[in-house]
């Protein structure tokens, strides 16, 4: 669902200081106790799109808490069993609440790296994918507040991508954006890289028009469709901006590029 | 004197690392059923839960859990007919079109997943898991009853606690012939012949109560379970995205397609003329 369930983030959304008016429905009688507001929202987006060969995972380094910027660098992108050999081909990405995400990526971490070293090889990126599904549901009555998109190799050597709701639902994709501005990059995703609603011009009348083929998207042109994305989200959402941070992942292994966001 | 040695010495590296214990806490995946669940630290979890993610009580809760969907089983002599839509809901957000509603729980049972995409995941996963063991402790399948159960037991143990979902379960065995059963959170558990689920379900029983009969042909029961994810679709908001059929017969699962809605849609209405109040004029 995979995929799934978006923390909402419609542009007409009102930040808030974390959740103070998230309660309960009011009661009347019984003992009251304290308010209990475990959650922030972080705010800033992440967004993953997927290749023949290569899977590129993107997320902006912007930090907020309601109105107030507390970082311009402050990765939501993380590495996934690597433990400094440069073998490790996964990626994790998590935007919401980034102490849940951070705690979520040690856990994750903890766990690939530990079977890495019980079974001398590395964890393969389907069976990651549902080992960080179950790790989402084992905080089912108390969730991660995350939206996490984990990014690999296939054992094809496809790149894969895998969207989750904060309780573990998840499924695969070719590309997914979460976040804040998820509502903004998404339809400009399913425009650019699925061709969603585009049909061939002149091959056939009605509803009879050839939808346009889907094609695997080059390397270098993803590129350009993520740094797009995040421009264009910069421009019209208030939580994202300062840097946008990418992380590539080849069978050669992780590379890195940072180019800087508008900063106001 | 080397009894007493061994007793007092350590193999080098013994207390180095993990115990065995403990990597198995970090490495088990399926809590046993009393569970090692995380549960926030207030009187009353359930309460937090629902302030904290739904979003029916609470409009602005902040995590969101995906809602609406239609799905469909019904039983007819050539076995039984599962179909679903793929559209998941944050909200008014459409979060995917393209979610894989039915769940293959091993290669002779199908579940459908309706409420919260994460618990049917999760539970239906547990239950292909418990079918398997079935199968090695007493040497034959499962039946659907059997399984149908096991997961009505777990989730009314969790009644109260938040759980969310609306399952059907569907199988073929030599001793029960085409078995279907409805299951939900709040720990009903129905045996049927048709069942819809969902924000949809009215739409596609208006159709499927119209149209169905136990003596349908093959071809015939496939159209009539896409015709009323269609109707469902057209008519319910949070439905939409693709149609996933399936097939459930005798020698396990048949899966008949991912269909696009939109397509389907205008094929339906231009060549059997139905869906006659959609007209391209501008009114």
């Amino acid at each position: 669902m995979a995929s799934i369930m978006n923390a909402g983030g419609l542009p007409s959304d009102q930040p808030g200081y974390s959740f103070s008016n998230a309660s309960a429905p009011s009661e009347s009688s019984g003992p009251r106790q304290h308010a209990f507001n475990p959650y922030t929202d972080n705010g800033g987006s992440t967004l993953g799109v997927t290749g023949a060969d290569f899977a590129i995972l993107a997320g902006d380094t912007r930090s907020t808490s309601g109105y107030n910027i507390n970082t311009r660098y402050a990765p939501k992108l993380f590495r996934i069993g690597d433990d400094g050999d440069s073998s490790s081909r996964i990626v994790l990405s998590v935007v919401g609440f980034a102490a849940d995400g951070n705690a979520l990526k040690e856990r994750l971490d903890a766990i690939v790296k530990m079977y890495k070293y019980q079974h001398g090889k590395p964890m393969s990126v389907k069976a990651c994918a549902q080992r960080l599904s179950t790790i989402l549901y084992q905080k089912r009555f108390f969730p991660y507040y995350v939206h996490a998109i984990l990014g690999g190799l296939d054992d094809d050597g496809k790149g894969a991508l895998y969207s989750y709701d904060p309780v573990g639902s998840y499924e695969r994709e070719q590309c997914r954006a979460a976040g804040a501005a998820a509502s903004l990059i998404m339809p400009f995703l399913d425009n650019q890289v699925n061709y969603k609603n585009q049909y061939i011009p002149a091959s056939g009348t009605g509803h009879e028009l050839q939808p346009r083929a889907i094609e695997s998207l080059p390397k270098e042109d993803v590129i350009g469709l993520v740094k797009d994305a995040f421009t264009s989200a910069t421009e019209r959402h208030i939580e994202v901006g300062d840097g946008l941070q990418m992380l590539i992942i080849t069978k050669d292994g992780i590379e890195e590029i940072y180019t800087p966001l508008k900063r106001d | 004197m080397d009894t007493l040695l061994a007793q007092y010495t350590q193999s080098p590296y013994a207390s180095e690392g993990l115990t065995s214990e403990e990597q198995n806490d970090y490495t088990e995946t399926l809590p046993p059923l009393s569970l090692k669940f995380a549960l926030p630290p207030v009187s009353r979890p359930s309460a937090f839960l629902r302030a904290a993610t739904d979003d029916y009580s609470n409009p602005n809760c902040p995590i969101k859990i995906a809602h609406g969907t239609t799905t469909l089983a019904f039983r007819f002599k050539g076995g039984i007919i599962v179909a679903t839509d793929s559209r998941a809901t944050a909200g008014n957000w459409i979060a995917s079109q393209t979610v894989k509603k039915v769940i293959e729980i091993n290669p002779m049972l199908l579940g459908t997943m309706a409420g919260g995409a994460a618990d049917c995941q999760y539970w239906l996963a547990y239950l292909g898991i418990q079918c398997r063991l079935h199968e090695l402790r007493h040497k034959r399948r499962i039946s659907v009853a059997a399984a149908s159960k096991i997961l009505a037991n777990l989730v009314y143990s969790y009644k109260g606690m938040g759980l969310s979902m609306g399952t059907m379960i569907t199988g073929v065995t030599p001793e029960e012939g085409p078995a279907l059963y409805y299951i939900d959170s709040d720990g009903t558990r129905l045996s049927g012949n048709l069942f819809c689920v969902g924000s949809g379900q009215t739409f596609a029983y208006g159709v499927l109560d119209a149209l169905y009969k136990y003596d349908l042909e093959d071809d015939e029961a496939l159209e009539l379970g896409k015709r009323s994810i269609l109707a469902a679709t057209h008519r319910d908001a949070y439905s939409g995205g693709y149609i996933n059929l399936y097939h459930v017969k005798e020698d396990g699962w048949v899966k008949h397609g991912f269909m696009d809605t939109n397509p389907i849609f205008w094929q339906t209405k231009l060549e059997k003329g139905e869906f006659s109040n959609v007209t391209s004029e501008l009114i």
